[in-house]
C-alpha cells in the first residue's frame, strides 16, 4: 500500500512539476516577453522534434556524438586506472606524475580547443581528444587515491594467502578501489557529455553540439531547444547506465554501510 | 617440526619507539598460547612478527609451517562472498571438487549454510569472526595466530565464540596464540597465558593451565587461573602504587 502510493508519486510529482513548468513557458511566450523569433512555443517545439526525427538528423547527429563521448571516454578510463594504479602503488611514480597531473586537471579541456583543432581538424578526432582529457586526468588522480586508502589488512591477508604479484592486483587492489572508480566515472561521464557539445559547437561538422549552433545559425529556435532536449536526456541515460555498475554485488560494500 | 615456534631475544624499535624489547618465547606444535596486555604494549606488533609482516630489530624469528592471522580489524575481503573468501585459504588445493566439499565441510563446521553467497557486511559481527577463523583453519595450515579476534563482540556473543572456537580447534587441532585483553577467555582457551609489561614489551609472567580442554568458563581451573593471573596484575600494580 505504502510501496505504491510512493511509486504513484515518485511518477505523478514530475509529471505535476513538468506540466508547471510547460505552463510557465507558455505563458511566457504567450504575454511576448521575448521576442517571437527568440522564444519558440511549446508546440513549434514538438513540431520541430517530428522535422527532426523524419528527416533522421536528430538520429544521425545522436549516435555520432555518442559514439565520440563513448571511445573518448573509454580510452582515457582504460587508460586512466592503469596509471592511477601505478601512481597509487610506486611512490616515485607519484612524486613524478603527481604535480603535472593535477596541472592537467585543472586546465580546462575547452581551452585545448585551438590545438585540438589544428592538429586533428574539425571532426571526431578532435572531439575525442577533448573528451579524453576531461576524462583521464580525473580518472588518475581518483584511482591513485583509492589505492592509497586501501586498508593494509587486506594485504597482509593477500601475503597471508600466499596471493603473487599479479593476484594481489586482481584479487585486492582492483576489487578494493572499484567502488571509488565507478563513482568517479559517473562525474567524468557527466563531464565528458558536456565536453562533447561545447566541442561540437566550435569543431563540429555534426553531432549534437554542432546542430545547437546550425539551429542557432538558421535562427530556429524551435530546434535549438528540441536538441537541448535531447542532450538532456541522453546525459540523464549516460548516468542511469553507469549507475547500474553500483548494483554490481561484488561493489555493494563501498556504497553500504 | 612444522606448528612450533620461537622468538629468540627480539626487539622491535618503529623510529624512536621501543615496541619490543629482548622477549624470548617458545611454542610446541599443537600449543594454544594466550597473550595479554596493556593496550598499546606491542601485541600486534608481535603477533605481525610471527606473521613475518614486520622484522625484528633484533634477535630471531623462527616458525616452522603455514600460518595464517585472524585479524583485529575485520580482515575478511568486503567484495569476496563467504564461499569465496573461504576458498582463499585452499587455494592450493587444485581438484575444483576437492575444494568444494571441503568448503562444504568448513561452513558445516561453523554452521553457517544458506549464507555461503552472502557478503561480509550482510553477516552479523559474530558470524563474520567465524568464517574469517574458518578461512584461517583451511586447508590445513599449521599456526593460528588471533588479534583479539571476539572483542568487538558483546559478552554472551563473546562466550559463544569462545566455545565454537574451542570445538573448531578440537577439531582441527593446531598450534595457536590468541591476543586478547579477556582474561577469563585466555584462562579457558589456553594452556599458557603470557602477561607482558608495558611497552616496550617483555614477559612479565607466564601462566600454565594443566587442566586438559576443553574447559568451562566456571571451571575450577579456569577460574582458579583467573584468579591467579589478576592477583598477579594487581600485585603489580599495588607495588607501583607504593613506590609513588
Ligand atoms: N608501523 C608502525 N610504525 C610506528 N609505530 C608503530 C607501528 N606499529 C605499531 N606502532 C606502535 O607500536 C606500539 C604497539 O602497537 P601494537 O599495535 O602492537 O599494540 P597492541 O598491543 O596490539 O595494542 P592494542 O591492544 O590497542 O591492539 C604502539 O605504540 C604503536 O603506536
Ligand atoms: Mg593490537
Amino acid at each position: 500500500m505504502k510501496e505504491n502510493t510512493n511509486t504513484a508519486r515518485a511518477l505523478l510529482l514530475p509529471a505535476l512539476v513538468a506540466a508547471i513548468f510547460i505552463a510557465l513557458w507558455t505563458a511566457i511566450w504567450r504575454a511576448g516577453v521575448f521576442h517571437q523569433s527568440a522564444f519558440p512555443s511549446p508546440l513549434a517545439v514538438v513540431r520541430g522534434f517530428g522535422l527532426e526525427v523524419a528527416t533522421g538528423r536528430l538520429l544521425n547527429d545522436s549516435v555520432t556524438s555518442l559514439f565520440r563521448v563513448t571511445c573518448g571516454f573509454l580510452l582515457a578510463v582504460a587508460l586512466g586506472i592503469p596509471a592511477g594504479v601505478w601512481m597509487g602503488q610506486k611512490l616515485s611514480a607519484r612524486l613524478a606524475f603527481l604535480p603535472m597531473t593535477n596541472f592537467f586537471r585543472n586546465l580546462s579541456p575547452l581551452a585545448w580547443m585551438p590545438f585540438a583543432i589544428l592538429w586533428f581538424g574539425v571532426g571526431d578526432a578532435a572531439a575525442m581528444f577533448l573528451i579524453f582529457l576531461s576524462v583521464f586526468f580525473p580518472v588518475v588522480l581518483a584511482t591513485m587515491a583509492a589505492v592509497g586508502t586501501i586498508p593494509l589488512v587486506y594485504f597482509h591477508v593477500a601475503q597471508n594467502y600466499g596471493l603473487r604479484r599479479f593476484e594481489k592486483l586482481t584479487r585486492v587492489t582492483l576489487p578494493a578501489i572499484m567502488p571509488q572508480v565507478i563513482t568517479t566515472l559517473r562525474v567524468t561521464a557527466g563531464v565528458a557529455w558536456l565536453v562533447d557539445v561545447a566541442a561540437e559547437m566550435i569543431a563540429g561538422r555534426d553531432g549534437l553540439g554542432f546542430a545547437v549552433m546550425d539551429a542557432r545559425n538558421g535562427l530556429r529556435t524551435d530546434l535549438l531547444v528540441v536538441e537541448m532536449i535531447v542532450i538532456g536526456i541522453i546525459g540523464v541515460l549516460i548516468d542511469r547506465l553507469l549507475v547500474q555498475l553500483t548494483n554490481v554485488p561484488s561493489v555493494r560494500w563501498g556504497y553500504e554501510r | 617440526m612444522t606448528g612450533c615456534l620461537e622468538l629468540t631475544n627480539v626487539s622491535v624499535s618503529f623510529e624512536a619507539v621501543e615496541v619490543i624489547r629482548e622477549l624470548s618465547l617458545a611454542i610446541v606444535q599443537g600449543e594454544f598460547v594466550a597473550v595479554v596486555g596493556p593496550s598499546g604494549c606491542g601485541k600486534t606488533t608481535l603477533l605481525n612478527l610471527v606473521a613475518g609482516f614486520e622484522r625484528p630489530s633484533s634477535g630471531s624469528v623462527e616458525c616452522h609451517g603455514q600460518v595464517r592471522m585472524v585479524y583485529q580489524e575485520d580482515g575478511l575481503f568486503p567484495w569476496a562472498t563467504v564461499t569465496e573468501n573461504i576458498a582463499l585459504g585452499l587455494r592450493h588445493i587444485g581438484d575444483r571438487r576437492e575444494r568444494k566439499r571441503q568448503i562444504g565441510d568448513l561452513l558445516r563446521l561453523i554452521r553457517i549454510e544458506g549464507f555461503e553467497h552472502h557478503y561480509p557486511r550482510q553477516l552479523s559481527g559474530g558470524m563474520r569472526q567465524l568464517v574469517e577463523l574458518a578461512r584461517a583453519l583451511a586447508g590445513g595450515s599449521d599456526v593460528l595466530l588471533m588479534d583479539e579476534p571476539f572483542s568487538a563482540l558483546d559478552y554472551l556473543t563473546r562466550l559463544r565464540m569462545r566455545n565454537e572456537l574451542a570445538r573448531l580447534l578440537s577439531e582441527m587441532p593446531r598450534t595457536a596464540v590468541l591476543v586478547t585483553h579477556d582474561i577469563e577467555e585466555a584462562a579457558q582457551l589456553a594452556d599458557r597465558v603470557v602477561v607482558l609489561t608495558q611497552r616496550p614489551a617483555r614477559i612479565r609472567h607466564e601462566f600454565t593451565i594443566s587442566t586438559p580442554r576443553p574447559r568451562e568458563p566456571t571451571d575450577f581451573a579456569v577460574v582458579d587461573a583467573v584468579r591467579r593471573i589478576l592477583a598477579e596484575l594487581d600485585v603489580e600494580s599495588g607495588t607501583e602504587a607504593s613506590t609513588k
